[in-house]
């Protein structure tokens, strides 16, 4: 579907992009995390033609882009750095006049060479059936003639994806789908994502929230600096640790019983080092400890991100030499530190 | 892709209060002349004016005087300064080019749109302008009944109606003409900067700079290519016979700004990285 190797994007003397390879597989629900500054957006946007590679190469549904992005552009749904429209004309006619501005519909074999599809709008009953559509499948069917400028945030990136759904893409783009959305209504473009994945579309989306791919993503790309630093299915980066959490009122002669496998005690909790959860219960048990909770230990998705990435780009920290109270504590900044808006 | 943009130049408030705006100029001007029929002398003031008092058929050419040395080309600016600066700021060029909207395309439309208002806004003044001029100033003359086809041309000598309107259709080719030159600078710095105003201004500052030294004595040296130096020539649409110097270099004059800026905005649009 997607297939990048060693893109860069310089901008001026600033590497936003560099030397990533990016695999996204036909039916993907891919999720590329990485902090603020990352490059996400980047290479969301190489992906889209908008911004230029400056080295490296891009093939979107097996085309070459930016060369034949005509040929490739209308068969995927981007939403990219927040939903965008004419803030005086009602959501409906946006979308109308985005939906009238390109090509109409799936292409057919051949593109706009072969049978001068490219003038083929479709007639004005398809594209107000197109229109419509879309706004059902946001849960937008109901809008009313309101200036876009009175929609609220969560409104407007409903019709971002509603125009991104226009022409029943193969390939959703999406740079942070759920931005500005309350509980439900990510719930709801969960849903409807992983429902349009199942009926075929393969998506990828940005996110710098990390519970938002976790719930929805089958693939993890994590970005750092503008390196891809990890890129993996997400059921392997959360592979078991090889430790199992129990709880147990018994937690004190459960650890003698364990003895030196025990890594960790905290009141009734014990992390116990131990390859077999279903052995570690038939032992406690057969012992006659009540056993409250047994789980086998899974690497959150936070910890790889975090052990993957450096602090975050919004971070402006002075360089060591130059800091007034250059401590230890100071030169090594805590990867744990994720907070987002200082500078 | 040029038909929705001209439909969104055409539901755009501001498109609409900008032709308004256009019209009231002449109107107000009417009202004075009318109420006063104090006439500037022949030789000062805006051209035509003096001659107006007398026959009001000659009005919509004094106003299309009136608007195109200052207001029509502040209008044009901002409107084409807006084309793909105001996309940008809006963020709608992103999603217009993923649509996906060719770049070329994308340009060409908004050239058509800025076309189409330029045609639309001389089409509203002229008919308000013949309209008022008509009901306050001109209509049944005596010294138009006198001569049969009524009106005098600058030189003095009688046009036939025919002859007026086509001259007036010529005079406002030659203007949408020179008012293309503006809107071509002003589009090119528009695939410039994201800044809409910015656009707009800069535009805005090469013909007041162009304006400046049109007077300039000790710059006539490159008064000729200046693109404001023959703004005004389509005046001698309406002299006996056509004095069609100043037209002709007028025309060449704008049409080497239409196209060298027309292909640099091209040049740099098609290799620019759309980041907003």
């Amino acid at each position: 579907m997607i297939e990048t190797q060693a893109l860069t994007k310089r901008f001026g003397r600033v590497t936003a992009v560099n030397g990533v390879d990016l695999e996204v597989r036909p039916g993907d629900r891919y999720g590329l995390l990485g902090p603020n500054g990352s490059g996400k957006t980047t290479v969301l946007r190489m992906l889209l033609g908008l911004v230029y590679a400056t080295s490296g190469t891009i093939e979107v549904l097996g085309q070459p882009i930016p060369r034949r992005a005509a040929r490739v552009l209308p068969q995927i749904g981007a939403l990219v750095e927040g939903p965008a429209g004419y803030p005086h004309l009602p959501g409906r006619t946006n979308l109308r006049l985005i939906d009238a501005a390109g090509p109409s519909g799936p292409w057919r074999d051949g593109g706009p060479g072969r049978d001068f599809a490219f003038w083929r709008r479709g007639s004005r009953r398809d594209r107000r059936h197109r229109v419509e559509q879309a706004l059902e499948r946001v849960g937008l069917a109901g809008i009313d003639s309101r200036p876009l400028k009175a929609y609220s945030l969560g409104m407007r990136q409903r019709l971002g994806l509603a125009a991104a759904l226009l022409r029943a893409p193969r390939l959703l783009v999406l740079d942070e789908p759920t931005n500005g959305l309350d509980p439900r209504g990510i719930r709801e473009i969960r849903d409807l994502l992983a429902e349009l994945n199942a009926a075929g579309t393969t998506v990828l989306l940005s996110s710098h929230l990390l519970g938002e791919v976790d719930a929805l993503c089958t693939r993890v790309g994590v970005m750092d600096r503008g390196r891809l630093v990890v890129q993996d299915e997400l059921d392997a980066l959360r592979a078991p640790t090889g430790r199992v959490l129990v709880v147990s009122p018994d937690a004190g002669r459960a650890a003698a019983l364990l003895d030196g496998r025990v890594e960790q005690r905290d009141g009734d909790r014990l992390t116990v080092v131990h390859p077999d959860p279903a052995q570690l219960n038939a032992m406690l048990t057969a012992e006659g400890l009540r056993v409250a909770e047994l789980a086998p230990q899974r690497r959150s998705l936070e910890e790889v991100v975090l052990e993957a990435t450096s602090a975050s780009a919004d971070r402006m920290d002075l360089p060591v030499a130059e800091q007034p109270f250059a401590g230890p504590a100071a030169t090594d900044p805590a990867p744990t530190d994720q907070a987002g808006d200082r500078a | 892709m040029i038909r929705t943009e001209i439909v969104k130049l055409l539901v755009r408030p501001r498109t609409w209060i900008t032709v308004l705006l256009l019209c009231l100029l002449p109107f107000v001007v009417a009202i004075f002349l009318a109420t006063t029929n104090l006439a500037p002398p022949p030789g000062e003031g805006p051209a035509f004016l003096s001659a107006v008092l007398r026959d009001g058929t000659l009005y919509p050419a004094a106003a299309l005087a009136m608007v195109v040395p200052v207001f029509l080309p502040v209008s044009v600016a901002v409107l084409a300064g807006d084309s793909v600066a105001g996309e940008a700021t809006g963020g709608t060029l992103r999603y217009l080019l993923v649509r996906p909207v060719g770049r070329t395309r994308l340009l060409v439309a908004k050239l058509v749109s800025v076309l189409v208002f330029v045609l639309l806004a001389i089409a509203a003044v002229i008919v308000t302008s013949y309209l008022t001029g008509r009901a306050l100033l001109g209509g049944g003359q005596p010294a138009a009944v006198a001569l049969p086809g009524g009106t005098t041309s600058l030189s003095g000598t009688p046009l036939t109606p025919t002859d007026l309107f086509l001259r007036t259709l010529a005079s406002i080719g030659y203007a949408t003409v020179c008012m293309l030159a503006v809107a071509a600078i002003a589009l090119f710095l528009s695939t410039l900067t994201d800044s809409a105003l910015g656009a707009a201004l800069g535009a805005l500052a090469v013909l007041v700079a162009s304006e400046l030294l049109a007077t300039l004595d000790a710059a006539s040296s490159v008064q000729p290519y200046l693109p404001t130096r023959y703004w005004l020539a389509w005046i001698d649409f309406f002299r006996q016979p056509i004095f069609w110097r100043d037209i002709d270099r007028g025309l060449a004059v704008s049409g080497v700004y239409i196209g060298l800026l027309l292909l640099a905005s091209w040049a740099n649009f098609m290799t620019r990285d759309i980041t907003a």
